[in-house]
């Protein structure tokens, strides 16, 4: 289990040949990288350009929580290895954002491992978006949506 | 009972100050008292928690519902619903 919380930008290329080099022997590794939109929705189909991104964070619970989460993920299936790499920061559309790698022995831990990460990740990690326009700027909103998918998981406990 | 406070996004903003830290009367035992007496320390601080379905909790970094007991914690931060990973 790596976790990784960065101001850098993140190079999931190589990130994740890294994490294939050193997880040679595991037949299904899934990977999921979250990119920066460059806009933001306004609802009812409308939506503004983006022109930056800014991601506050907790310092300290933030690289707690993703280790509970990744360990939680280690408890549920049957993991080789697993990296969790977050930005956090001012970052730019088209940027990753968040880079989730899982490897396993078959793919369906590997694709089980990686999703439940991220709808964990979205609803418990302490991060705060604020999207920044050539106007202004304004934090993003929780979506229902996303506590939706977060709860699928609970129903595997 | 002395406990750093923190806040994060537009709590920090409508507060007006990111940490401090406070030593709240006796009567403050739940998160709910603790809030209670935070609505009156300042014009921020009640505007920050004048919604409170928009508010969430951790006390020594582990998310916690409104009803918890602060107890000893040593930390105790107040926060807009997360909004990192993907979209």
């Amino acid at each position: 289990m790596v976790i990784k919380l960065q101001s850098e930008p993140i190079n999931a290329g190589e990130e994740i040949n890294t994490f294939l080099a050193s997880n040679s022997n595991s037949g299904g590794v899934a990977t999921f990288v979250g990119q920066v939109r460059d806009f933001q929705e306004q609802g009812a189909g409308e939506s503004t350009c983006v022109s930056a991104l800014e991601l506050e964070h907790y310092p300290g619970m933030t690289e707690k929580e993703l280790e509970r989460i990744s360990a939680e993920a280690q408890k549920r299936w049957t993991l080789d290895a697993a990296l969790v790499i977050h930005r956090h920061g001012r970052m730019n559309p088209g940027d990753a954002i968040v880079l989730v790698c899982a490897a396993a022995a078959h793919r369906g831990d590997s694709f089980s491992a990686c999703e439940f990460i991220m709808d964990r990740l979205k609803t418990q990690a302490p991060f705060w978006k604020r999207e920044h326009s050539s106007t202004d700027s304004s934090w993003v909103v929780a979506r229902e949506r996303d506590d939706a998918r977060a709860k699928r998981w609970e129903k595997v406990d | 009972m002395s406990i750093t406070v923190l806040y994060f996004a537009w709590v920090k903003e409508k507060v007006g100050i990111g940490e401090e830290q406070l030593s709240p009367p006796d009567n403050v035992k739940t998160i709910s008292d603790f809030i209670a007496w935070l609505e009156t320390q300042s014009p921020g601080h009640a505007s920050a928690f004048s919604d409170k379905s928009q508010i969430r909790i951790a006390l020594d970094q582990l998310h916690v519902p409104f009803d918890t007991d602060i107890g000893d914690a040593k930390e105790i931060a107040f926060f807009p619903p997360v909004t990192g990973g993907a979209w």
